[in-house]
């Protein structure tokens, strides 16, 4: 049984560890096992500790000899992006420009997850920043898709996709500005969730797109990520955008849910652009699923979408350009050394050309244009004015409906490098993601089937902090299949 | 709001230089640290003095993941601020970022507010210095544009060779209070910050320290030929470093771009720094095109809502303002101005004053001249604050009240004061310890008083003449043989009585 534990689920693995049958060490030995065996044809990670895995685990078991176990992630090994930050332990953001910074202190959600018990485990590789789609924006190595190796895993949070769908860990923390968990969760075949902004908070994630940025759960299932994103919810008195309200218990409301005929509405601007129709198959056989199930599916309208990819690109963009600026070979940022500056300025310069990779360049480009004199009302107000209408036609549509179904991304995963030299046809990967971030919503990306042995996802974007419905919806969908049990061959 | 009263201009006149007349417009930009123990965006300790990077955490050091919050108490001290100096507070203010790089500001924006400002418009009444310090000098209003909050930057030290980077002062409340170009003189601009530090430290909202850089001030400064309505182009004039330094620089830079006018070159728009030590004001050559802020909504804070109540209670806060209390000193206590003019503003001297004249206020002036001479005078010698002082307010006025009723004379009364002053002993103690007590009884007084007559004859017949200073050489000698104790008032009326 053993060997299996790394691909149980954080439910199950609960229910062992607190009948004794396993202990927190044990698990953790099989993580860090199985990591060991595939992470050199995944690299999921950027760096891991085993040695602190293993204290942790045993300080778990100690805890739940002594009956002080303090919740359902105690002794889980919880994977976490390495753009959070966790005291004592790099924060790289995947960039040189970090490549040797510790941070001092731990981020909310970090926190949180410590004190729900959980084993933090390693650090886990992204696009650089978070800023890209394929996890090839990594400073330090590109990801692999477990399911194949010659592609990519999505981005940004591939490594936390490919880690949860590789064994590497048995959740993992992700952190969507515009799909970066939905997406890569696609590719890998896993269960992602971007929560609604501001029910999570942000204080310790390096910021991309602040506006935009939230840290939400990946797993091998609906049930685990609910687990998870309990773990880390809830309002924060040192970020302000942090919503205050209660935090439902979302496994028992999304239980209580279940029965429930939903009206789902289908967004026709998401239908009717030119889909890879073979990624579009299981997206299709999904949502008749629901139709027989006895929901409503109802056709809506979002007009506005069209714009989404052009609003985001500037918003994000200029909000990164300001963000990133405080990584200025100054303090603890990689500094260009071996040339003789002759101001700050070149200090800046030098640091900044050597520290960040092509992506997060042109993004600070774009953003600064954006915002210069002369182009702020043309770009980015234009584009907050857009950002508007876009979260009005999802108000609308919740009018009719309770959640939509969409494709997470318009294709499965693709090959490595494909798109590297087209930046815009890798942004364009993001279509059906990033309406949700500007407006503020949350998503779910799940499997729901393969095209060529690539796995699909399914995207249910659910009311503002509503996650509990969209987890409903989702798990119906989940119980009637066997995705959760599919693993890629390593 | 009351009226604005318009400046008479003040130009200048070089002999030799032509006849045009010219004259200068001055705005200011004063930012002052709002006393708070902790920083504008967190928790982080603030404070001055301390040992270099000690007052940091990861949101004064921009570290990645880093969120500002929003301390309410700096809100608090702005809105106090804005309602003392007569603005208006919008209901909603937002935050911005301003973008630029340098190695003060951790994470290479400032946080502050751009087109919605926390405070707008606004009034601060102004005394221009008069010809003798006797009588009160000319008010005025200046009118503010506007005062908003952003986050103090760290200091740079530059040694030979690098330069050191100490971010305690970083992320430090600081408000800019920004004023019309509404001034025209160095003497109006130092006016205007005397006025601002006055009703800052008298609402608590900071003790505007310019040496801990608690109250700094840039000026712009144009210059025009009189009567032209357009504004000449502006010097933005740094380093003012003290209030002194405010109108020395203002003065300096006036008469040179009076002189560059008058010589027919063109002022160009730039920024220049006051040298204080050569006295003299110096080009900055930046490139003023290279600024581009780049403002955008900040993203991490919420927009802030500023309600009635919170108005309100803010506005009950806001003690009386030095020229209200001036002009109430003036008419419940019949203060000369000179007096007022050493109380008023300093609040805690007011206060002791008034907790005495309040009380008598047909004593007040004398209360007010102990004050303002002999108790300022022994602070100052003693090197004390009036925290520190022995004579409350209630045993000066027991001492004013025993003077007033003749029981000491006003001479005998300071030495009292003194005794008072170092032993903390009250004042009839000091009299019954010293004898001097003037308890004589007039038959005593007489008998003196005749002697002096029969001793001085000459004098008591220069007197009968129709010298009247005559007196003052026997009224002499009756305070000498009284040891100082007799009431001169008595001995003046007896005199008269025995020589006539």
């Amino acid at each position: 049984m053993s060997e299996e534990l790394y691909y149980k689920s954080a439910r199950e693995l609960s229910g062992l560890l607190k009948a004794g049958e396993v202990s927190a060490v044990e698990l953790t030995q099989s993580i860090i096992g199985r990591t060991k065996a595939v992470e050199e044809r995944v690299g999921a990670f950027n760096s891991y500790d085993e040695g602190d895995a293993v204290s942790q685990a045993e300080a778990s078991d100690q805890r739940r000899a002594a009956g002080e176990t303090v919740g359902a992630l105690d002794g889980i090994p919880v994977g976490i992006k390495d753009v959070l930050a966790v005291k004592d332990q790099p924060l790289t953001c995947s960039s040189k420009m970090l490549e040797n910074f510790i941070s001092p202190y731990d981020a909310t959600c970090i926190q949180k997850l410590k004190q729900s018990g959980a084993v933090l485990w390693g650090r886990l590789n992204m696009d650089e920043f978070a800023m890209g789609s394929s996890t090839e924006n990594s400073a330090t190595h590109p990801t692999s898709n477990p399911w194949n190796l010659n592609c990519v895993p999505g981005g940004s949070s591939g490594g936390s996709a490919a880690a949860v769908a590789a064994g590497e860990a048995v959740l993992t923390l992700g952190s969507d500005t515009g799909g970066s968990i939905r997406q890569p969760a696609s590719y890998c075949g896993v269960v992602g969730l971007k929560p609604t902004y501001g029910r999570v908070s942000r204080f310790g994630l390096a910021a991309f797109a602040s506006s935009l940025d939230q840290v939400g759960p990946m797993a091998r299932s609906v049930e685990d990520a609910a687990l998870l994103l309990q773990a880390i919810s809830g309002h924060d008195l040192r970020d302000s955008t942090s919503f205050r309200a209660e935090v439902p218990d979302f496994s028992k409301s999304f239980e209580s849910l279940k029965g429930k005929k939903w009206k789902l509405g289908l967004p026709k601007e998401y239908f009717e652009k030119a889909l890879d129709s073979a990624a579009m198959e299981p997206v299709q056989q999904a949502i008749d699923f629901y139709r027989e199930l006895g929901c409503e599916i109802k056709e809506v309208s979002l007009p506005h979408t069209e714009y989404a990819v052009a609003v985001y690109y500037i918003i994000a963009t200029a909000e990164a350009s300001s963000n990133l600026a405080r990584y200025d070979g100054i303090r603890y940022t990689h500094r260009a050394e071996n040339f003789d500056p002759k101001d700050s300025v070149d200090v800046y310069n030098q640091s900044r050309a050597e520290g960040f990779g092509e992506e997060v360049k042109r993004r600070i480009i774009l953003g600064t244009y954006a915002l210069s004199s002369g182009y702020y009302d043309a770009y980015f107000l234009k584009a907050q004015k857009a950002r508007t209408l876009i979260r009005q036609d999802f108000e609308k549509a919740y009018e009719e409906v309770d959640a939509l179904l969409t494709p997470t991304s318009p294709s499965p995963a693709f090959e490595k490098g494909a798109k590297m030299e087209d930046p815009l046809s890798m942004y364009l990967s993001d279509i059906y993601t990033i309406s949700a971030n500007l407006a503020g919503i949350p998503g779910m990306s799940l499997p729901c089937g393969y095209s060529d042995g690539m796995p699909v996802g399914l995207q249910i974007l659910g009311k503002p902090f509503r996650e509990e419905e969209m987890l409903a919806i989702g798990q119906v969908f989940e119980d009637a299949h066997d995705f959760k049990n599919q693993h890629p061959e390593l | 709001m009351p009226t604005i009263l318009r400046t008479n201009t003040q130009s200048y006149n070089f002999e030799g230089l032509g006849k045009m007349e010219y004259e200068a417009v001055i705005g200011l930009e004063v930012h002052v640290q709002i006393k708070a123990e902790s920083k504008i965006f967190t928790r982080c300790r603030a404070g001055f003095g301390y040992e270099p990077n000690t007052l940091v955490d990861p949101v004064i050091m921009g570290l990645p993941g880093a969120l500002p919050v929003m301390n309410k108490k700096a809100l608090d001290g702005i809105i106090k601020a804005g309602l003392a100096l007569n603005c208006r507070i919008p209901e909603v203010c937002k935050w911005d970022r301003k973008n630029y790089f340098y190695p003060d500001s951790p994470n290479n924006y400032q946080i502050t507010q751009y087109d919605q400002p926390i405070c707008e418009g606004g009034l601060v009444e102004i005394e221009l210095s008069s010809d003798s310090r006797a009588s009160m000098g000319e008010h005025k209003r200046i009118q503010l544009t506007r005062i908003h909050l952003e986050n103090d930057v760290g200091k740079l030290n530059h040694f030979s060779e690098d330069s050191l980077v100490d971010y305690n002062r970083a992320g430090t409340s600081l408000m800019e209070i920004v004023t019309e170009p509404d001034m025209h003189s160095g003497e109006e601009a130092f006016a205007l910050l005397t006025a601002v530090r006055q009703i800052m430290v008298y609402c608590g909202i900071s003790d505007c320290d310019m040496e801990k850089g608690q109250m700094r001030a840039d000026a712009n400064i144009s210059v025009r030929p009189v009567g032209q309505k357009e504004l000449g182009s502006k010097i933005e004039l740094k380093n003012l470093n003290s209030i002194t330094g405010v109108k020395n620089g203002i003065e300096y830079e006036i008469k040179r771009q009076t002189r560059e006018l008058k010589k027919g070159n063109t002022i160009v728009q730039a920024t220049w720094r006051w040298d204080a030590e050569q006295g003299r004001t110096e080009s900055m050559r930046e490139k003023e095109d290279a600024h581009d802020y780049r403002y955008l909504p900040d993203p991490d804070l919420m927009p802030v809502r500023v309600d009635e109540e919170w108005k309100n209670r803010i506005q009950s806060e806001i003690p009386e303002l030095p020229f209200d209390k001036q002009r109430r000193f003036f008419e419940e206590y019949d203060l000369p101005y000179t007096i007022t003019s050493v109380l008023v503003p300093d609040r805690d001297l007011s206060d002791y004053f008034e907790a005495a004249a309040k009380q008598s206020p047909k004593m007040a002036q004398a209360i007010g001249n102990y004050v303002t001479n002999d108790l300022l005078r022994e602070l100052s010698e003693a090197g004390q604050s009036l925290a520190d002082c022995k004579v409350t307010a209630e045993h000066l006025l027991s001492l004013v009240s025993t003077v007033d009723k003749g029981t000491i004379t006003k001479q005998i009364g300071k030495d009292v004061f003194l005794e008072m002053f170092k032993s903390g002993e009250l004042a009839d103690a000091v009299i019954e310890r010293k004898g001097l007590k003037s308890d004589f009884d007039d038959d005593q007084v007489k008998a003196w008083c005749q002697e002096a007559i029969d001793e001085n004859s000459k004098s008591a017949e220069n007197f009968k003449s129709g010298n009247e200073k005559a007196l003052n050489a026997l009224l002499g000698p009756v305070m000498k043989k009284s040891r100082g104790k007799a009431n001169p008032q008595t001995v003046n009326k007896l005199l008269r009585e025995l020589i006539r």
